[in-house]
């Protein structure tokens, strides 16, 4: 439990780094930590197969991408101030202090009766066969649905970063 | 541990939601996106435990083709706005802001 306590303040405290730091590149690396961190969250959850594609696809393949395109742009300037920005920034505080307490009370209002779910787990629970094996019978249209999503997603980030011929 | 993880969850979704609101730097504001998809993920992982359900793994998984696709597009957009205006900063893109 301690681990979990340990693991949950370092995916916090990545997450406010990201949002806070000036430097996008350091950005970047804390958000690879939490997504470590959510990938450790999936292991304590049974989530075994989550928590492979977690590291490999996220963490590996998505965040690459992330920092190929911040050492491309090499954005080092500082974002500028503007006129109304500390009315923004009180407002976009004061917003997510009341998501936190909205979410909070309607977690805690939930209260214990889902907690009481008694059966035990399945053998096969989390791993990559019993994923697989949802996939291709009681997902299946959603699956092939996503592959055509991935498809457009690919055809459309070659269109838009390709150079215009003049 | 079931009831602790989507609080966490909770406040992660919170931090990306302020750092979409507050940053403007585009590439921020799409990591910050990605840091609302984990939450979510978290969450689902989560109930799929306490539930003792698989179906929240397979959202998970398409979750992460969404986020995937979100990304590589909306990097492609940043660099070709890049390219015209030489700035990544969201306010410099405004046109059709109203």
């Amino acid at each position: 439990m301690l681990a979990v306590n340990i693991i949950a303040f370092l995916a916090i405290f990545s997450a406010l780094m990201v949002v806070f730091h000036r430097n996008p590149m350091v950005s970047v690396v804390f958000l690879i930590v939490n997504l470590v961190c959510i990938a450790l969250f999936f292991l304590f959850l049974q989530a075994q197969f989550l928590f492979a594609i977690q590291i490999i696809v996220y963490a590996g393949a998505i965040m690459v991408l992330f920092v190929f395109v911040v050492m491309l742009l090499n954005l080092r300037r500082e974002e500028e101030t503007r006129p109304n920005w500390k009315v923004q920034r009180a407002l976009a505080f004061a917003g997510g202090v009341l998501l936190v307490g909205a979410l909070w009370s309607a977690l805690w209002r939930r209260g214990a009766s889902a907690e009481a779910f008694p059966g035990g787990f399945l053998d096969e629970f989390g791993t990559a066969e019993e994923v697989g094996r949802l996939l291709f019978t009681d997902y299946l249209f959603q699956f092939e649905a996503a592959s055509v999503l991935l498809v457009v997603a690919m055809i459309g980030a070659v269109v838009l970063a390709r150079r215009k011929e003049s | 541990m079931t009831s602790f993880l989507p609080l966490v969850a909770a406040v992660l979704f919170s931090i990306g939601a302020v750092g979409v609101l507050v940053r403007r730097n585009a590439i921020v504001i799409l990591m910050c996106i990605e840091l609302m998809l984990n939450a979510v993920n978290l969450t689902f992982a989560a109930y799929a435990y306490e539930l003792r359900s698989m179906a929240g793994h397979v959202f998970i998984f398409f979750v992460m083709t969404v986020a995937a696709a979100e990304a590589a597009v909306g990097l492609g957009i940043v660099i070709a706005v890049f390219r015209k205006r030489r700035s990544a900063d969201v306010d410099d893109v405004n046109l059709m802001k109203w």
